[in-house]
């Protein structure tokens, strides 16, 4: 007996909004990458109780594809990161506004 | 309350408060360091719902090799200290965390009008054993495209992070 899979589910929506905001609110690249990674561990923790709920291993087979994709999402989106560094100097996401009219 | 109950409760409190602080701070460095503790406990969170070669695989891809490789980009690059004045940060921070509560408290109650959230869970282990087997009888198939996009991703790192050795590139740029 662990606890009721609601309150599973509801550190996980707790901790994928916790990215959300991290993701929106913040104005550095760097800061905005740590937010989609706390957003994809949330839902891996979410598959992981559904996968004890439902005494299916499917949950853990998609935990599994998260983080393949989270690993190649972080080294495509670091890279961009220290190419936009290279060529304009700033990671901050307000600097970038050479098509403004 | 059980005793894993009380293990659940103790690690979800870490993980959200290290997860708070991470995406506070100002620097990055303290940002990644604190995330890391927040996986690690977040692996623990794993093997107590019976996911243990999940557990293991969380702290060596997250906690290890993506943490690691923020480190490095966080070293490499060059990092403005301030994010503006105090009036620009409420003026940014109000309204995510005004709309992120509101989707939030729906979901919450949405989770908690639904009658089989309340079902308490029950141990159970899946051991890597079967989950390898079960993985590549049924999921043959997406193991192999997954293999493909971190073959891709690699080739796009590769890409984007080569150095531009010819100097007539250089001439377009204008640096801000």
């Amino acid at each position: 007996m662990i606890v009721p899979y609601g309150n599973v589910l509801l550190l996980a929506v707790t901790l994928f909004f916790v990215g959300a905001v991290c993701a929106v609110a913040r104005r550095n690249l760097l800061m905005i990458l740590i937010g989609v990674e706390v957003m994809l561990n949330a839902a891996g923790l979410a598959l992981v109780g559904a996968s004890l709920k439902w005494q299916s291993l499917d949950g853990q087979v998609f935990v599994l594809f998260i983080f393949a994709v989270a690993a190649s999402e972080v080294a495509v989106g670091l890279a961009l990161i220290v190419y936009l560094q290279r060529r304009t100097g700033s990671v901050n996401a307000d600097h970038y506004h050479r098509m403004k009219g | 309350m059980t005793f894993y109950g009380v293990i659940f409760y103790l690690l979800a409190i870490v993980v959200l408060v290290s997860t708070l602080l991470a995406i506070t701070r100002r620097q990055v460095v303290h940002a990644v360091v604190y995330l890391i503790l927040s996986f690690v406990t977040t692996a623990l969170l794993f093997y107590l719902l019976g996911a243990p070669f999940l557990a293991v695989l969380e702290v060596m891809i997250y906690a290890g090799a993506i943490m690691v490789l923020f480190l490095f980009v966080v070293m490499t690059v060059r990092l403005e200290p301030q994010e503006g004045t105090k009036g620009e940060t409420l003026r940014q921070w109000l309204p995510a965390i005004v709309l992120s509560f509101i989707s939030f408290s729906v979901g919450g109650i949405l989770i908690f009008e639904t009658p089989t959230s309340r079902l308490v869970l029950n141990t159970a282990v899946a051991t890597p054993m079967a989950f390898g087997h079960y993985l590549f009888k049924s999921y043959w198939f997406p193991v192999e495209i997954v293999s493909f996009l971190l073959l891709i991703g690699l080739v796009g790192a590769l890409y984007l992070g080569r150095q531009e050795s010819k100097p007539s590139r250089e001439k377009g740029e204008n640096p801000s």
